[in-house]
């Protein structure tokens, strides 16, 4: 495998809704900031990687066809990736192996989402035939498991709450995110309605528009470069009997898979920040725990001690996360591309001071998709 | 075999697009009766304009006016027009070159009969009455030699709204089925894996960890624990139980996957991982084949179920 890099990131101004532009325009913002990040032009992108939520989020079957144009693939290959919430991260991982192969030298990779065509808690609870009708999307799909990793860890309450303000504090030093609440606190976010009890409104990601992209080049262009040093994917099931679904299977496979790849024997002394995905507060420890970062009910006591902020021993989500934006398809990516962003050292006001390895995380589905990469500034 | 229960499943969603500068210009012009196109780097007008450049990539900003009328380029007829199409009588899709465009537009044309269509007709947009700021401000397309209605003014489109409704036959699987058929007669029937031993409610067809077909019925009791759960506090469209209400895993008695049931009958905040419960099943007359036969679970009375006895179910 030869090495690749991300030489280009952008993406949009994210909002609950962008109705200043169609789904392809979305495309363009971020596809452009990329492009001109990278300071390539359309002939030097050999194939492109789109990916998506599933179609019922915008009602628009296969948007890769229409989009062919705006997404400068006329006359290229043209890929769509399927993985529910995690499918940003698995764009990246499909345009990342893309180059590694030697298929092609350069591949620019896309993401969107346009939630306010739609209604995803919608999309994701339309009541089968025969069954009971309790869904109540993501959040009633997540808010047990939740319950259960609280228990299991004997976390005490206000750690959902210290993972919310953080991310959404950290949300306001990024100009792109959708949701800024510099003067967030604590106790505002227990004040905050319960939704999903124990998902607190202000403990969930917010439903926002918005578009990634990234290009990945098997070398160097003008600026700097965001080595990938290891990418993995993972998936299980649903559901089956046994199912671990505070801490699943997949995702631990995956994390060693990506750490032995990287050559990484001690996640947390050796990665300076990590982008994971938290689209519900309590996500950062138990992801925490699932990537290997901490032992098994310890994961919380990294968040409560603080380590997890902006100059702690591990900054989680320096970006303000999915909790500040979440345009469904292309939330893995931005965690991909802010990984890239803090190695090339170009993350602005909420960059971490002098990060050379970095975590991208997704997933998706009900938890059974992951996908991950770790970035360095060395070229390996 | 019996035929497999089956039930419709009508899913539809009223989609929104914001429209963007391009599209917005073309849907505008529209509800003016106008037709307006966008021209290409290679000099060729697309009709619909599009946003960008199908050689270049770049986005495309010069508006072309084209005129509404134009040549029938190729077409099929349609003998029995299905909902959601333009007419409701049968017609032509036509590809029609409108003078001016150097591309084709996929429109209907009211010919009355296919006797008269003919690659090389003359057409001439049709304009509906009522235009929001949609394709089908053109209601169809006429055979004609003559111009088409006057440009009239109307006020700017950015969205449109896209209703997408589906109809589905909805079949149970063969796995299912016999499940299905003993809720009706008040039954809870499970299957057993032969290979790892797991009762699954509802069956499967398949046991997911070992592959192989799940045969061994077996009837479960309607009591079970609760493993975890969330209490559903906030509306959503298409919500079937008004909020709050418990949403809780129920681990039946013998079973060794939990699945999704309603709770009540009980204050949410009294609700505890481990709560032993029962099924209040609706009045007999009332069954069909479906989990909602089970009304609710309430709780049994029953002391707490020691963590262990389902942590592993969690």
């Amino acid at each position: 495998m030869r090495p690749a890099a991300v030489v280009g990131t952008g993406q949009t101004h994210h909002a609950a809704k962008r109705l200043d532009v169609s789904m392809a325009g979305l495309c363009r913002e971020a596809i452009d900031r990329a492009m001109a990040d990278a300071g390539v032009d359309w002939p030097d992108i050999d194939a492109v990687v789109l990916g998506k939520a599933p179609d019922q989020f915008e009602g628009v079957m296969m948007p890769e066809l229409f989009l062919a144009d705006a997404l400068g693939a006329v006359g290229k290959p043209l890929l769509r990736v399927h993985t529910a919430g995690s499918v940003g991260g698995s764009t990246g991982n499909v345009a990342a192996s893309l180059v590694q192969s030697g298929v092609h030298n350069r591949v620019l990779a896309v993401a969107f989402e346009k939630q306010s065509e739609s209604n995803a808690m919608w999309a994701l609870s339309v009541p089968t035939p025969f069954t009971m009708p309790v869904h109540a999307g993501a959040g009633g799909y997540f808010a047990p498991h939740v319950r259960a990793y609280i228990r299991r860890a004997g976390a005490p309450e206000h750690v959902g709450t210290m993972v919310a303000a953080k991310d959404r504090r950290n949300g306001a030093l990024n100009p792109y995110a959708h949701l800024k609440q510099p003067d967030i606190t604590v106790e505002s976010v227990r004040a905050s309605t319960m939704l999903w009890d124990p998902i607190r409104y202000d403990e969930t990601c917010p439903s926002s528009d918005g578009a990634c992209a990234v290009v990945i080049s098997a070398e160097p262009t003008s600026g700097p470069a965001a080595w990938i040093r290891a990418t993995a994917l993972r998936t299980e099931p649903t559901t089956f009997a046994g199912r671990d679904q505070v801490n699943p299977q997949a995702g631990r496979d995956a994390a060693r898979a990506l750490w032995k790849q990287a050559g990484i024997t001690d996640p947390l002394s050796e990665v300076d920040a990590a982008e994971i995905y938290v689209p519900f507060s309590w996500f950062e420890p138990m992801w925490l725990e699932n990537l290997g970062f901490t032992d098994v009910g310890q994961g919380w006591k990294l968040t409560e001690a603080g380590e997890t902020e902006i100059g702690g021993r591990l900054p989680v989500n320096p970006s303000g996360g999915v909790l500040s934006s979440n345009p469904i398809g292309a939330s893995g990516l931005l965690r991909f591309a802010e990984a890239a962003m803090q190695v090339m050292g170009t993350a602005g006001d909420h960059q971490v001071d002098g990060a050379r390895v970095a975590l991208g995380h997704a997933y998706g589905g009900g938890s059974q998709f992951f996908a991950m990469w770790v970035v360095g500034s060395e070229k390996p | 075999m019996t035929k497999p229960l089956s039930a419709p499943l009508d899913v539809g969603f009223d989609y929104t697009r914001s429209l963007g500068p391009t599209l917005g210009r073309f849907l505008t012009d529209l509800r003016r009766r106008k037709v307006t196109g966008i021209r290409g780097s290679d000099g060729r007008v697309h009709v619909p304009p599009l946003e960008y450049d199908p050689v270049t990539a770049e986005r495309l900003t010069e508006f072309v006016d084209v005129a509404s009328t134009g040549v029938v380029r190729g077409w099929s007829w349609i003998p029995e027009p299905l909902e959601g199409q333009p007419l409701d009588r049968p017609f032509a899709w036509a590809l029609i070159q409108l003078d001016g465009a150097d591309t084709s537009l996929l429109h209907a044309v009211d010919a009355g009969s296919p006797d008269r269509m003919s690659t090389g007709a003359r057409v001439r947009v049709r304009w509906r009455a009522d235009r929001v700021g949609a394709i089908t401000d053109i209601e169809c397309f006429e055979l004609s030699d003559e111009p088409a209605d006057e440009p009239v003014p109307a006020d700017e489109v950015t969205m449109v709204t896209t209703p997408v409704h589906l109809h589905y036959t909805h079949s149970a699987s063969p796995t299912e089925d016999p499940f299905l058929r003993g809720l009706m007669e008040g039954r809870l029937i499970a299957q057993r894996c032969p290979a790892c031993s797991k009762v699954y409610f509802p069956p499967r067809p398949a046991c997911p960890t070992d592959g192989v077909p799940t045969t061994e019925q077996i009837e479960l009791s309607d009591r079970g624990t609760v493993t975890t759960f969330c209490v559903v506090n906030v509306p959503f469209l298409g919500q079937r139980i008004p909020p709050p209400y418990v949403s809780a895993y129920v681990l039946l008695d013998g079973a060794d996957i939990p699945f999704l049931h309603l709770l009540l009958g009980v204050a949410p905040e009294d609700v505890r991982m481990g709560m032993r419960v029962e099924a209040v099943w609706k009045p007999r007359e009332e069954w069909g084949p479906t989990m909602q036969n089970i009304d609710h679970f309430r709780p049994s009375g029953e002391p707490d179920a020691p963590f262990d006895s389902y942590s592993q179910h969690l």
